[in-house]
């Protein structure tokens, strides 16, 4: 499995992402710059937290207009799987890839921490690994973190289990204490939380290995998306 | 600009508005009858007024920065450079530097801070290193005072919206309050960075007719003469100073600081050098590098990337627009610089060249507006030896030790751990990005923060402090303690000392009491320096930190890096098992004065400071380390502020063990803060090792237990209180107070 992990103007959990992919996965990986217009040399795409475009008009607001996030949306409707993580998950609400939005965090501050989840559906590609309910700890860090949907969308999320992860203590207001959604099909996940940041023991957790693990397990093997 | 006419050099001599720049009489006579022979233009003035100052040329504080010890067979660079370079093996090398933004911070506390961060980011990364971590050192008053409740959520906010977004890890600091910070606040930022030796760059310009390429932001009016702005006393005038301060754009830094490290690593051989725009701008960089390389230089001003319309030459060359760096690049090769800058949508431009001679010369519209000696400028300034006097407050020292008087021990701890400068910070240093990168091994809220070096089985440990008071009632000691802590930090964390970068934030140096202090504390830091081998390799100077006429504490700022050699060295403050055994290392005296409780409980600090012995301190210290090297060691943490029952209590919050302590102390001891001392837990298996290796330095306290209570027994009563609780006072005082 090859992935693509897109490097926007101020992304910066680029090369972390890379790393935990290379180092500790052992899978091939590849930045990609934000003017590539082509991804269909791979296998899955992770868009990379940080600043895209310093994040100034909006979180993600920018971002979706660039070349890359055509051939994304491409990608994505092939069916091939994509992640977002934190500024990855706002850029792929900004491209209509996942519903809802992620406004600022209720404290209106930035917040870094270890938070816990809990693994709302094991089905997916991305988390068949984990076990449903099982309590996970991941490092969040984010200032626009809170998702909001309306209330006709969170009925949808619920009925078709597309509520991925739920954070226990709700840290920044998210609507359902949402931590990250899953799309219709089953191939598009965003999160706030990094697990690109909980691969290592010495770090503090190994619970975001989960992720990247049930994608390498999982491919080109059809998971029933309950 | 009609509103503004430049005066011409005449009038300059007449009016003397030179003065309004920072330029004394004096050194407004020397630049015309020794330096030009001629009276200078506004440009000119303008010129030497910023180059001049405090902040650029050190011209008071140099005698002093001469007594640091800056030796050591680890360091590759020392001061003069954008940052200091030490040797940690296996051909890389730290980079760090700290740098005080105090005077921005006080007029527009966000864009100050913000400002800070950009600053000393860009000098570790001209120096061709990749940053790897940030720490702040903040000084505010009383967090009671609305006023300060601003600054302290307008700081913490400047700091985190640049490093977070840059992503560049906030790993460490310090964060104090007292009211000799009310109007004065310090905000230092400081900031590491790591590289290949290969890599090292040098801010200098030297091969005539190779070119001075600017890259980054515009230039605009924001922040002219600024250095001289931070070098002047500060006043409630001054508060309308706005305009002095510079703005932010962390999304341009980042672009910056990677096309620049491209540049570095991929164009090594057509750059020959590169400084980053800080403190008066354009000036000071190029007259820096062509000084250093006894060049000329000769700059066309027109072609100055602007962002607003009818810029004089002055304010070309003062404004601190941020996000601006300066090449030296091979003639010819330009082309080759431009298309990196233009990958990442950044300006670079061609404005100069290196000439012939020494004569720095600016055109303006096809007319030669500046034409000075470049080494008058960069090195010239006059310097100062200020007169020194020992301030009457030391000669009325009362001579008898605080002693506190201790009814309800319990009690006196649950109100010592509310105390702000005690309590938890949580609720600053959560709002910075401690992670980012992927390297972060301890977080901040340790004693130091750590860091791996990926790929080897090494890490850095790296910590900021100073206490202010110990300076306040003894410089020279006080001194002797910033870099002792700083050092007990490091190896509380399993590191060994390598170097010092520092702030030296001080009070008026032209009032010989105050510079009594600064002189008096640098001989301090150096004694302490040369003694536990930790080099002075970078740092600034910040005077006049004076509000209408008070001064703030003595405050040099150390922020020191220590080298983690193995991996599993890595030591944090936080007890790990119930049934460890409880140890302190280092004995504890009646040490009050200039003491948390000595503040707590009179409103002040006042008497002659503690012993303190240097020979003691480096002792434990090293006998710490190898017992942390020999594996013996489950948990450390120095004792500092709050002393030995606070130290106590922060290992029981990490985890939430619980303690059984017995001592022969009085519990108003428990208070003390006599130095050179560490908790230190050791699990059964390896206690009988510990105390061998320990004896007779150590003490036996107690264990570790697993319910949520601390006990300790001493001479006269208990401290009996549930960890749980006293962790919610701990963490819940500041939130409260800043509410």
């Amino acid at each position: 499995m090859i992935f693509a992990v897109p490097v926007f103007p101020g992304s910066n959990c680029d090369h972390d992402m890379v790393n935990a992919l290379r180092d500790v996965l052992h899978a091939q990986a590849d930045l990609v710059p934000a003017t590539t217009s082509d991804l269909t040399a791979y296998d899955a795409v992770i868009l990379p937290g940080g600043f895209s475009y310093g994040d100034y008009l909006r979180s993600g607001a920018i971002a979706r207009f660039a070349p890359v996030m055509t051939a994304v949306q491409a990608f994505a409707a092939a069916g091939k799987p994509v992640m977002g993580i934190c500024n990855g998950f706002q850029i792929l609400t900004e491209a209509g890839l996942l519903p809802g939005a992620l406004q600022a965090n209720r404290s209106a501050k930035f917040i870094c921490q270890t938070s816990e989840l809990v693994v709302r559906n094991s089905q997916t590609q991305f988390t068949t690994t984990y076990t449903e309910n099982q309590h996970i700890q991941l490092p969040i860090a984010h200032g626009e973190g809170n998702y909001y949907c309306d209330d006709a969308t969170l009925a949808e999320l619920q009925a078709h289990h597309q509520i991925v992860f739920e954070y226990v203590d709700n840290p920044n207001g998210s609507v359902a204490n949402i931590a990250g959604i899953i799309n219709r099909a089953g191939n598009v996940l965003g999160m706030m939380p990094h697990p690109e940041r909980a691969v290592e023991a010495i770090l503090g957790s190994t619970d975001g290995l989960g992720l990247f693990k049930s994608l390498l397990a999982n491919q080109g093997r059809e998971v029933t998306h309950a | 600009m009609l509103k503004n006419p430049e005066l011409s050099p005449e009038a300059l001599r007449d009016t003397q508005a030179y003065r309004e720049w920072g330029l004394t009489d004096a050194e407004y006579q020397l630049l015309t009858d020794e330096v030009l022979g001629r009276l200078p233009n506004y440009t000119e003035a303008g010129l030497f007024s910023g180059m001049w100052s405090e902040h650029c040329s050190y011209k008071n504080s140099k005698p002093v920065l001469k007594k640091f010890w800056t030796q050591g067979e680890q360091v590759l660079e020392g001061p003069g450079e954008g940052a200091g370079i030490i040797d940690i093996g296996d051909g890389q090398a730290v980079v760090f530097k700290a740098e005080s933004h105090n005077h921005p911070s006080a007029v527009e506390p966000y864009e100050g801070a913000a400002t800070g961060v950009g600053g000393i980011i860009r000098d570790i990364f001209s120096m061709g290193a990749r940053p790897i971590a940030l720490l702040d050192s903040l000084r505010f008053g009383e967090p009671e005072d609305t006023h300060t409740k601003y600054l302290i959520s307008q700081v913490v906010a400047g700091i985190g919206g640049y490093g977070n977004c840059i992503g560049i890890p906030t790993i460490g600091g310090d964060t104090v309050f007292d009211a000799s910070y009310q109007k004065n606040p310090l905000v230092n930022a400081m900031c590491v960075g790591i590289l290949d030796q290969a890599d090292i760059q040098k801010g200098q310009a030297t091969g005539i007719g190779n070119s001075v390429i600017y890259v980054g932001a515009k230039t605009g009016r924001d922040g002219i003469n600024g250095a001289s702005f931070a070098s002047a006393e500060f006043n409630d005038a001054k508060a309308s100073q706005r305009s002095a301060v510079q703005v932010g754009d962390p999304f341009m830094e980042k672009l910056l600081m990677e096309a620049c490290l491209e540049v570095i690593h991929d164009h090594r051989d057509v750059l020959i050098g590169i400084q980053d725009m800080g403190a008066a701008g354009l000036v000071s960089s190029s007259a820096e590098m062509a000084s250093k390389a006894g060049s000329g230089l000769e700059l066309n001003l027109d072609l100055v990337p602007q962002r607003e319309s009818g810029m004089t030459p002055f304010e070309l060359m003062l404004s601190e627009s941020q996000e601006r760096m300066l090449l030296c690049v091979k003639a010819g090769a330009e082309d080759e610089i431009y298309a990196v800058f233009e990958k990442y949508g950044l300006d670079a431009v061609t404005i100069g060249k290196v000439t012939t001679g020494h004569q720095y010369q600016l055109f303006h519209h096809q007319e030669l507006v500046a034409d000075v000696p470049v080494d008058a400028l960069a090195t010239k300034a006059p310097v100062y030896q200020r007169e020194k006097k020992r301030p009457t407050r030391l000669n009325k020292q009362s001579h008898h030790q605080f002693m506190p008087r201790l009814v309800d021990a319990t009690g006196t701890l649950k109100k010592m751990l509310q105390q702000p400068t005690i309590a938890s910070k949580k609720a600053i240093f959560e709002t910075y990005d401690a992670q980012v990168q992927t390297n972060t091994v301890v977080k901040p809220g340790s004693d130091a923060g750590v860091i791996r070096i990926r790929h080897t089985d090494k890490a850095l440990a790296v910590t900021t402090d100073v206490n202010g008071r110990y300076l306040y009632l003894n410089p020279r000691v006080g001194g002797e303690i910033a870099v002792a802590e700083a050092a007990r930090n490091i190896v509380a964390s399993g590191g060994l000392p390598l170097g010092i970068t520092d702030c030296l934030n001080y009070g008026n140096p032209e009032k010989p009491e105050q510079f009594y202090d600064l002189d008096e504390s640098a001989q301090g830091i150096a004694r302490a320096c040369q003694l536990f081998n930790t080099p002075v390799i970078s740092g600034n100077v910040s005077l006049n930190n004076e509000s209408n006429g008070e001064a703030i504490y003595p405050t040099p700022m150390i922020g020191m890096v220590g080298l983690i050699k193995h991996q599993r060295d890595i030591t944090t403050q936080d007890f790990k098992h119930a049934g460890d055994a409880v140890y302190v290392l280092g004995s504890t005296g009646a040490d009050f004065n200039g003491s948390e409780i000595q503040k707590m409980l009179t409103g002040k600090i006042s008497g002659e400071l503690f012993d303190f012995d240097l020979v003691t301190e480096n002792q434990n210290q090293r006998l710490l380390l190898r017992a942390i090297q020999k594996g013996l060691v489950a948990s450390a943490h120095d004792v500092s502020e709050g002393g030995l029952i606070t130290t106590i209590a922060e290992s029981c919050f990490g985890q939430g063990f619980g303690v059984k302590l017995t001592s022969e102390l009085p519990s108003m001891n428990f208070f003390a803060e006599t130095q050179s001392r560490f908790v230190i837990s050791v699990t059964p298996d390896k206690q009988a090792a510990f105390a061998n290796l320990m004896e007779p330095y150590a003490t036996y306290l107690g264990t570790t237990t697993a319910d949520d209570q601390l006990f300790v027994q001493t001479a006269d009563q208990a401290f009996d209180i549930k960890v749980s609780f006293a962790k919610q006072l701990w963490e819940g005082a500041l939130p409260c107070l800043l509410k």
